[in-house]
């Protein structure tokens, strides 16, 4: 029976046009709306496919304000068994404040009597990208780490993980209970049935409250830069500008014989 | 003051975002420039390092760490930071580069900035770095004695120094601890030659997204990559429908690509899509919509059909 915890964000949308909070130090979603980070969702579907065979749990974490019960739910919607909210003002908290709170989470859990064979967060946050909470909470927890995964398969007490190197696929076997960030790409997104989210509507979702001193992220300041005007030279249209094409490849010099 | 660069190697080579990174850290013009490569550093990683301006390479050999280890990494540039009294230690924003760093933060307790683009002044360290998958820029401070940070990949020309380095090479003894060395690869399933494991290096990268309409659909995309010399790059639709394999995928989730061509087909160029591929020199676009962001962004565009206008272009080029 594996347990695993998956740590999930709620970010705005970046797949929007990124608008900022009139004092500039927020992306404003209230138009583009709100999501989960892609990689995180990656993860919560590797989570159940971990879990489901061996008669596991999944529960799905997610440490921000109210508003991210969302997420939490949307990750019991596709196969999660519960949740938890530790309630923060997630943009007073850097990546090593979160970590903390993920921990303590963890501890509280393990008091309570569910241990965490496999911690899964995401590579990085899709509006952050700070590439540190699952490597911050693996020292916490006194765990081995790997990140940047993509697929997760679990035997007795040893996880077997797969991670794109610079020279191929890097293969993991690590002890459990371990941590794992990871990237999207290894899994299907799942998507919620209506029954999941009929679920999801009704599942307890445990409150918490970190109770440390926000060491925060050091943001100052927020800028969008202003797209450059478009130099674009068309060179015609459909296959009759083929030649055109061609002649541009060849004063770029990139075609051979 | 001195400068710790975390050098990695590719091909025998100091990779790209490495030479960038050095060029980075050289330019802050904040002392003595150390690098540290793990493993014997080759001929020409060597000379890269002199290139750059390179005092100290600092080399750990220990044959422990043949095989990639995060925490062990970590433990080599912990120990080429104390050798160099470096007081800022920067690594390529690299999946490799940036997992290395977090470890070295977790273990000493300090913050990492990570994607910078550039510093505005190192006392106190202020920097400016990509958030929203590069969509939108951070200025952050960071308050730690020794700093670390990542440099996002193709934010600076990775340009030799005007007085090269003696880079000499000082081998690095490690005291590795068990732990170091619990995560670590214990095979890699080498990619097949050809198969766009060279797409964050190539020089022509021959891109097709959604426009591609299927799996069928990139007999051309696949033709005129090779005609090229270059590799094939996707969006993230296309590896989403299962159309072709994650690794080819360029963006903010992908590989980044700085290629010499970006000839990019049937992708709409997203922001997602664009914090990939902005690096590339030249890019054109075969696009059906005038309006599409990857054609007002482009350098040159064709308007029309993929399907039409690539085999027209293969039959051109003969
Ligand atoms: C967190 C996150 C991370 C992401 N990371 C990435 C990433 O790494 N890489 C990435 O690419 N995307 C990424 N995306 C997705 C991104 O937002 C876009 O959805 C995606 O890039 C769109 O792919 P596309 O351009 O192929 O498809 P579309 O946006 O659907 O565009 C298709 C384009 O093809 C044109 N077209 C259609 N038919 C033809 C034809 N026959 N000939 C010529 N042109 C034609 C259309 O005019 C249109 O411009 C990410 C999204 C999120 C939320």
């Amino acid at each position: 029976m594996t347990n695993v915890l998956v740590c999930v964000k709620r970010v705005p949308d970046p797949t929007g046009e990124v608008v900022l909070t009139a004092d500039g130090l927020r992306v404003d979603g209230r138009f583009a709306g709100y999501t989960t980070s892609a990689h995180e969702e990656a993860a919560v579907a590797l989570a159940v496919q971990v879990a489901e065979p061996s008669g596991g749990t999944v529960t799905v974490l997610s440490v921000g304000s109210e508003d991210s019960l969302e997420q939490v739910r949307a990750g019991i919607a596709v196969g999660a068994t519960d949740g938890v909210l530790v309630e923060a003002d997630a943009d007073l908290l850097g990546p090593a404040d979160v970590a903390e709170a993920v921990a303590q989470a963890v501890g509280a859990r393990a008091d309570a009597g569910t241990t965490y064979d496999l911690v899964l967060l995401g590579n990085d946050a899709a509006d952050t990208g700070d590439f540190q909470v699952g490597v911050r909470l693996a020292y916490l927890l006194d765990r081995p780490v790997v990140a940047g995964v993509q697929t997760v398969a679990v035997e007795g007490d040893v996880a077997t993980l797969h991670a794109e190197g610079p020279e191929g696929t890097e293969v993991y076997e690590v002890a459990l209970p371990a941590v794992a960030t990871v990237l999207e790409g290894g899994v299907a997104p799942k998507y919620p049935s209506v029954m999941g989210r009929m679920r999801a509507k009704k599942a307890e979702v445990e409150r918490m409250t970190w109770s440390g001193t926000p060491g925060g992220s050091g943001r100052e300041a927020l800028s969008v830069p202003e797209a450059p005007p478009s130099q674009v030279t068309v060179l015609g249209e459909g296959p009759t500008a083929a030649p055109a094409l061609v002649a541009v490849l060849r004063e770029l010099k990139v075609v051979h014989a | 003051m001195s400068v710790v660069v975390l050098v990695e190697v590719e091909e025998g080579r100091a990779s790209l975002v490495s030479r960038e990174t050095l060029a980075f850290a050289r330019s802050l013009g904040a002392g003595d420039l150390h690098a540290v490569v793990v493993g014997a550093a080759p001929e020409a990683v060597l000379a890269d390092c002199r290139e750059a301006g390179v005092a100290v390479l600092h080399e750990a050999s220990d044959p422990a760490l043949e095989r990639y280890a995060a925490a062990a990494w970590a433990a080599v540039v912990e120990a080429a930071g104390r050798a160099a009294r470096a007081d800022l230690v920067v690594a390529p924003g690299t999946g490799r580069g940036n997992e290395v760093l977090a470890h070295v933060a977790a273990r000493r307790g300090l913050r990492m900035a990570a994607n910078v683009v550039a510093v505005e002044s190192l006392s106190p360290l202020v920097v400016q770095r990509q958030v929203v998958g590069g969509a939108a820029l951070e200025r952050a401070t960071v308050p730690s004695r020794v700093r670390l940070l990542s440099m996002a990949g193709h934010a600076v020309d990775p340009t030799p120094a005007d007085t090269p380095g003696e880079a000499r090479v000082q081998p690095l003894a490690v005291a590795l601890d068990a732990k170091d060395l619990r995560a670590q690869v214990v095979r890699v399933e080498r990619r097949e030659r050809g198969d766009s494991s060279g797409l964050a290096a190539a020089k022509v990268v021959v891109g097709a997204g959604r426009g591609a309409g299927g799996p069928d659909g990139f007999a051309a995309v696949d033709a005129l990559a090779q005609r090229l010399g270059g590799a094939v790059g996707v969006s993230r639709v296309v590896t989403s429908l299962g159309w072709r394999p994650h690794h080819e995928q360029v963006g903010q989730t992908g590989s980044r690509i700085a290629p010499d061509l970006y000839l990019a087909c049937g992708i709409s160029g997203s922001i997602q899509h664009w914090a990939g591929c902005a690096s590339s020199r030249t890019i054109i676009a075969v696009n059906t919509d005038a309006d599409a962001p990857m054609v007002t962004k482009a350098d040159y565009a064709v308007i029309g059909d993929m399907h039409e206008v690539l085999p027209a272009v293969l039959e051109e080029l003969g």
